[in-house]
């Protein structure tokens, strides 16, 4: 690399007015068979009460809208027109606006339809099943304290009944879920922990109807039903969770949903919803925008980032003919594209075909709790067979040796088991959240706790996803403020990451556009440029300085005689070198997989104190790099860009910041908001104490079935110590699960 | 022992009742926005103003 640094014409965009393009959101909008209209949106800043009546007040007020109803849980706002009205989203949007509120639109997606529908039918199972749980109890302790007393036969037996009436349609509503998930694991030569449930439960139910018919003292009914009732919980509570996740993702997808300007068939220019543009679509783009969409360039040239897509920080040069990828930035100028691929399928061709190859290697992992019911169906089946046979090789009669393995097969029935996993997760899901960290998968936190590799890409990760302007110690206040000024009437990145650096900098008026050189204008009667150090005149100086900093970014500033060349580069995110050092200090291997140059990695790894770094890697690389950490232990792959997208997939576990591309978020286990590094450490502890009340858990539940299979299997077990046993080791294992609300490190809240 | 034969039936009753409410409360979307509704009931815009102004 003869020149690390690279010098960028710097044109101004903000001089020029660029006529607003109308507004398209036609996508959006559903109507109903009336005719009404609606449409939901996500919105940004609710954090009060009184935010409510706010917001729903500043929709309603818009022309034509009949009712605004705002989710105070989701954030989301669902507004209504007439059927007579033609729907304005847009002057919503604008009255949420003035009332201090970012309105976007937003679409659920099926998947979000599906879970949503799931767990309603998981809500009313669970009615179902403690409705007749609880009628049933008030039979059963009838019946039980009536055994020890004076109940007479007649009377118990039409109490049975009356369970057996209300606990067999119960069964077969409540206890769907499980049936057929049952049905479709055995049709697929499998077993889950569904299949013994579906086969004690009608065991249970059977065997009580066969013990009522024939005026017996005890019957299962209510052990039947209470063990849906428990199960349902555990099973309810495992989908809460990642509705709950789903739907902030949901939200989050809205906020950073992307626009394009679609170039109409007439030429007029039209703002639509990226999801809107067809493969063949023309699209316009300019300076400081994101590529919302594959495509060719018709005309113009541009230089653009691509540090989302490939991790190079250098921006590339393209002219027609060339194609352009989703995520990229333009830098400068301004291009006409046609659409090649959009949504999902814009992929480039390597990442897919890597992306293929390391989901399916994914898919070997077996949860806890599915490697636990492995071993627990077989082993449940075959005690209750065993203590059956050595009942009747013992002398028992077959209906009491019946009685018994059936006993056998309702106390081990895993409702402990079954609440052990999902009733952390639901805790530690609420614990990462509130410090801004988003699941994507549930068995994430199994994962995450048996990390011992973290493996970091750079740009994006480690550093911010906006470049920074460098500390500039030797430039005069009066050239830096001219410089902050001067930027203000640009859109290009280098300029925006000037002006961001100094916010209570006033706009110059009359500031000019040099077409590829960059802004010039007069300030206090001296002249004053900002851009390229030819521009500027002082060639000499960012040819020194390109010497000494070979990763950054030089702009040139010039205020009469004065001038001087600043630098903008990738910073770290600010608690980066804190977090590296304390994973390294907690015996984690850290390592750094860059598609970066050499030259702009190796002062990173300096900083951060990494030995273990590689530079300049194809996705290819960076997937053979993982594999042999995989040799040795268990890796967590934190990545933002699209290169990134196979190696997250590939990685044991992955997280990923927020402004990650698209597809990247799509592979990640867990995503996390905010400048800060810390949550990639605070993910990692909370899931070592998940993983620790689990394996709690799991060992509660293996006791509980210690002390009881024996009691069973030695005919003790009335269907009175049944229920105090199942519903005793469930309450524990529950209680025990909301101690990951606590134990992990405070003073890491999200900003 | 005859009290049980209207007994058990007005208890069962009560109890399908009670289901019944909760599976309407459920379709009526009364579980969509737990938050929500928690805050809502404290807001008084459904009281006319005294003095004629919101």
């Amino acid at each position: 690399m003869a020149m690390g640094a690279q010098v960028i014409d710097l044109p101004a965009m903000g001089a020029a007015t660029v006529e607003e393009p109308a507004q398209d959101y036609s996508l959006f909008l559903h109507r109903d068979p009336a005719g009404q209209a609606e449409m939901a949106f996500a919105i940004e800043g609710v954090d009060c009460a009184a935010c409510i009546d706010e917001i729903e007040d500043a929709a309603e007020a818009a022309p034509g809208v009949v009712r605004a109803r705002l989710n105070y849980t989701t954030h989301r706002l669902t507004v209504c027109w007439d059927a007579k009205a033609v729907p304005q989203p847009a002057a919503v949007m604008a009255a949420l606006v003035r009332a201090g509120y970012r309105a976007y639109p937003f679409e659920a997606d099926r998947l979000e339809a599906i879970e949503h529908a799931t767990s309603r039918h998981l809500l009313r199972c669970l009615a179902v099943a403690g409705f007749a749980m609880m009628n049933i109890m008030l039979l059963s302790v009838s019946v039980w304290s009536g055994n020890v007393t004076d109940i007479t036969p007649e009377t118990r037996d039409l109490f049975h009944w009356l369970s057996a009436v209300i606990a067999l349609p119960a069964a077969a509503y409540a206890g769907q879920p499980f049936f057929q998930s049952a049905f479709r694991t055995l049709k697929a030569r499998s077993l889950n922990m569904d299949v013994p449930i579906s086969l004690g439960v009608t065991l249970a139910l059977g065997v009580s109807v066969f013990e009522t018919l024939n005026h017996a003292e005890h019957a299962y009914f209510d052990s039947a039903v209470m063990l849906l009732f428990f199960l349902l919980t555990g099973r309810y509570l495992d989908h809460a969770m990642r509705r709950k996740t789903r739907a902030e993702a949901g939200n989050l997808a809205a906020l950073k949903a992307t626009t394009a300007n679609r170039i109409e068939a007439d030429g007029t220019l039209v703002t639509v919803p990226a999801a809107a543009v067809k493969p063949g679509d023309e699209v316009m783009l300019r300076a400081g925008e994101r590529v919302p969409v594959d495509g060719v360039v018709l005309s113009g040239t541009a230089a653009v980032d691509e540090s989302l897509v490939t991790g190079e920080t250098l921006p590339r040069r393209v002219a027609p003919g060339e194609a352009v990828h989703a995520g990229s930035l333009i830098h400068d100028g301004t291009l006409r594209l046609r659409t090649t691929a959009v949504g999902e399928d814009t992929f480039i061709d390597e990442i897919e075909r890597l992306l293929d190859k390391a989901s399916t290697a994914r898919g070997r992992y077996v949860r806890l709790a599915d490697r636990a019911a492995r071993l627990y169906a077989p082993v449940v089946h075959a005690t209750a067979l065993l203590s059956l046979i050595g009942w009747l090789l013992a002398g028992a009669s077959v209906h009491q040796a019946v009685l018994i393995a059936v006993a056998v097969l309702i106390i081990t029935c895993p409702c402990a088991l079954a609440l052990a996993v999902p009733a952390v997760q639901v805790v530690a899901a609420g614990t990462l959240m509130r410090h801004g960290i988003l699941l994507n998968s549930g068995d994430a936190f199994e994962r995450l706790a048996e990390v011992d590799t973290v493996a970091f890409d750079k740009t994006g990760t480690l550093t911010l996803p906006e470049p920074r302007l460098a500390a500039n110690r030797d430039v005069p206040p009066g050239l830096m403020n001219a410089a902050a000024r001067l930027a203000l009437a640009s859109t290009h990145p280098l300029a925006r990451a000037i002006a961001a650096a100094h916010p209570d900098a006033i706009p110059v008026e009359g500031a000019r556009e040099v077409s590829g050189a960059g802004v010039e204008a007069i300030i206090d009667g001296l002249p004053a440029r900002l851009g390229s150090p030819s521009f500027c005149d002082c060639e000499g100086l960012a040819a020194q300085r390109a010497e000494q900093e070979p990763d950054a970014s030089l702009v040139a500033v010039r205020l009469g005689h004065q001038s001087a060349v600043l630098e903008v580069r990738q910073a770290l995110r600010t608690d980066a070198v804190a977090v590296v050092e304390e994973l390294q200090r907690e015996g984690r291997h850290v390592a750094l997989l860059s598609g970066d140059r050499t030259a702009a990695v190796a002062p990173v790894v300096r900083t951060l104190g990494i030995a273990d770094w590689w530079a300049e890697l194809r996705p290819a690389g960076k997937i053979a790099v993982l594999e042999s950490f995989e040799a040795r232990g268990r890796v967590l792959m934190v990545g933002d860009g699209l290169n990134d997208a196979p190696s997250l997939a590939a990685a044991h576990v992955s997280l990923s910041p927020i402004t990650a591309a698209d597809v990247t978020r799509a592979q990640a286990d867990a995503v996390f908001l905010g400048e800060k590094l810390a949550p990639v450490a605070t993910a990692l502890h909370v899931a070592a104490r998940a993983r620790h009340l689990m394996q709690q858990n799991l060992t509660i539940a293996v006791v509980y079935n210690l002390i009881a299979v024996p009691l069973a299997i030695g005919g003790f077990v009335t269907p009175l110590v049944a229920a105090l046993a199942m519903s005793g080791s469930s309450v524990i294992v529950t209680l025990n699960a909301l101690r990951a609300r606590t134990g992990v490190p405070a003073a890491k809240e999200a900003p | 022992m005859t009290v049980l034969l209207y007994l058990v039936p007005a208890a069962l009753c009560l109890g399908l009742l009670g289901l019944a409410a909760f599976l309407w409360s459920l379709r009526a979307g009364q579980y969509d926005d737990m938050d929500g509704a928690a805050v809502r009931v404290l807001q008084d815009d459904d009281l006319a103003d005294p003095r004629g102004r919101r």
